[in-house]
């Protein structure tokens, strides 16, 4: 509260009033001040208290005193807060309703609400700094010079708006740099529309084509990355590549899947092969479509999807009743989990933790408590 | 006599609908009977379904975990079917909670009026549910409408008849 000054609550020229609040107490810290209840005033420039009963006892604090400010919520017998914390003390303060506080943050306790949209106004305020682009001279109770508004903009002002300067000139430069890419990105997006004008063509002219000519306009689309309509219908016997890659994901996940426990899910395999290979990325259809083929090529993984989407590469070899069945052991053990603690006991993914306990609910080994403290599991006493 | 809470009282899952289906149904049964023996302990026989929520019965202070007015509704339902429950409005706010089926209250009464052998009486309904001879009666205090249907039943199995007389209903007993 030290930081207030006493003022007669004019506004100065380029000052604008944005909302007042009546019913308002002051705090110092976390002490009642030696003032009434009151009415509070946001400008574009300062924060203002004015008592209700005697309108000469006015104080004020400019908005560049602040350095950040909170909501706190009402509670039984207390009203709603806004906590509002401020820089210390400047050396040439006037005089103001409190020589010094031990406390570097006031509150204003809002008896008759507003303060939602007190809030949010100061919140507008405080983004927009509309006292910096109009300085105001500081109001002149006892003549200090106008010089005093100018200071404030050096400090820890000035040093954000250097800031905010730099990094508009990174972003500048970096959307220069891209300004090639863009029009790269320009073109593709012309290719991909000119490939599927001429797949739907094929599609609308199937027969009147030669054999020749679709078999080369099909190979022209598929280097291009594009999804022939006519073979995806056909996309059940798969193509060699994902045969191929197929055969190379069984090799590759052996290790890292036993690591894991035999499950890993779909997005931690596609991460893992596609850091291992560097190069010549993998998309997430190929790497689907290949997994898709794991049964049939008889190879020891699979692919799996639980009831919520989420897909798993296991091993074959992974028991789904040893799961659950040890799942069931360490939830009795600690009377009850929830996902996110199961999966640091086995070092799991979060995501297969929650699969597993809701798997072994599926099977009634486990129960849900649902409540505003989270999901958590517990055996099923029932 | 204090209230003995079965141990799904003091269980947190016991206060979430379970989704798996065989847990439900146990779920489901033990508020049944939970609610039911409540209510019979307190003697009470409406339920509102608001002031509901804030009963002990569906708000487990100690644990801080209370069912959901969801859920709560289910249990209602729950004890409808078996036909403990019936709703006094559409919008199923306020209900009679039957922990005793009206056939049973007939047989209560019924034992107690052949056991003091005053077969072939007349009572009115103030007398057996109020009158000082029935005080020590488990349907003594018994809330006029459940009384009347008990008496139906009653009647249904010949064993009373309703009479209208001029202050009031009453009953004969055969």
């Amino acid at each position: 509260m030290d930081r207030f000054v006493w003022t007669n609550g004019l506004l100065e020229m380029n000052e604008t009033l944005v909302i007042q609040q009546r019913g308002v107490r002051l705090y110092d810290g976390e002490d009642k001040a030696k003032l009434d209840v009151g009415v509070v005033l946001l400008s574009t420039h300062r924060l203002l208290w004015r008592d209700q009963k005697n309108n000469e006892c006015c104080i004020c604090i400019p908005l560049s005193q602040v350095i950040f400010f909170e909501e706190q919520a009402a509670g039984i017998g207390k009203s709603a807060k806004i906590v509002v914390h401020l820089h210390p003390v400047l050396e040439n303060k006037e005089p103001g309703p409190y020589q010094q506080s031990k406390y570097s943050y006031i509150k204003l306790s809002f008896k008759e609400h507003g303060q939602i949209e007190f809030y949010r106004r100061l919140t507008e305020e405080m983004t927009q700094k509309r006292w910096e682009n109009t300085p105001v001279s500081q109001p002149i109770p006892t003549g200090v010079g106008p010089k005093a508004g100018r200071t404030r903009a050096v400090g820890i002002v000035g040093i954000e708006r250097k800031l905010e300067e730099k990094r508009k000139e990174t972003d500048k430069n970096i959307s220069e740099a891209f300004e090639d890419l863009s029009k790269l990105m320009e073109k593709a997006k012309e290719m991909v529309e000119v490939s599927k004008s001429i797949a739907n063509k094929i599609k609308d002219k199937q027969g009147d084509i030669t054999e020749d000519e679709t078999i080369r306009f099909k190979s022209y689309l598929l280097s291009m990355g594009i999804a022939n309509p006519v073979t995806r219908e056909t996309h059940g016997s798969g193509t060699q590549y994902h045969i191929q890659l197929a055969k190379q994901l069984g090799d590759i996940l052996q290790a890292p899947l036993e690591e894991r426990g035999g499950m890993m899910a779909l997005t931690e395999v596609y991460c893992l092969v596609n850091r291992a290979r560097g190069m010549e990325l993998l998309s997430p259809e190929d790497l689907v479509n290949a997994c898709k083929m794991f049964e049939s090529l008889k190879l020891p993984l699979r692919l799996r999807v639980f009831d919520s989407g989420v897909m798993v590469v296991q091993l074959q070899s992974h028991s789904e009743e040893e799961m659950i069945a040890s799942a069931l052991d360490n939830v009795s053990d600690k009377g009850s989990l929830t996902a996110e603690e199961f999966a640091k006991l086995l070092g799991l993914s979060v995501l297969l933790a929650k699969e597993r306990l809701l798997l072994a609910e599926k099977m009634g080994h486990l129960c849900r408590d649902d409540s505003v403290e989270g999901l958590r599991f517990y055996p099923n006493l029932f | 006599m204090s209230f003995e809470w079965p141990w799904q009282y003091n269980f947190p899952p016991f206060f979430t609908l379970q989704p798996n289906v065989d847990t439900r149904q146990k779920q489901l049964a033990a508020w049944c009977s939970l609610v039911l023996s409540f209510c019979r302990h307190r003697k009470l026989y409406t339920l509102d379904v608001l002031e509901a929520q804030e009963s002990p019965v569906f708000n487990n202070k100690k644990i801080e975990r209370k069912l959901s007015v969801e859920a709560i509704q289910v249990v209602f339902e729950e004890l409808r079917k078996k036909g403990n429950l019936e709703w006094l409005d559409k919008n199923k706010s306020r209900c009679l909670i039957m922990w005793r089926r009206p056939e049973e209250w007939g047989k209560l009464i019924y034992q107690w009026v052949s056991k003091n052998g005053m077969v072939n009486s007349v009572f009115t309904l103030y007398e057996l549910s109020n009158g000082d001879d029935t005080e020590k009666e488990e349907f003594h205090g018994l809330e006029d409408w459940m009384l009347l249907r008990s008496l139906q039943a009653l009647q249904a199995e010949g064993k009373a008849e309703m009479i209208t007389m001029d202050d009031g209903k009453g009953v004969k007993f055969f």
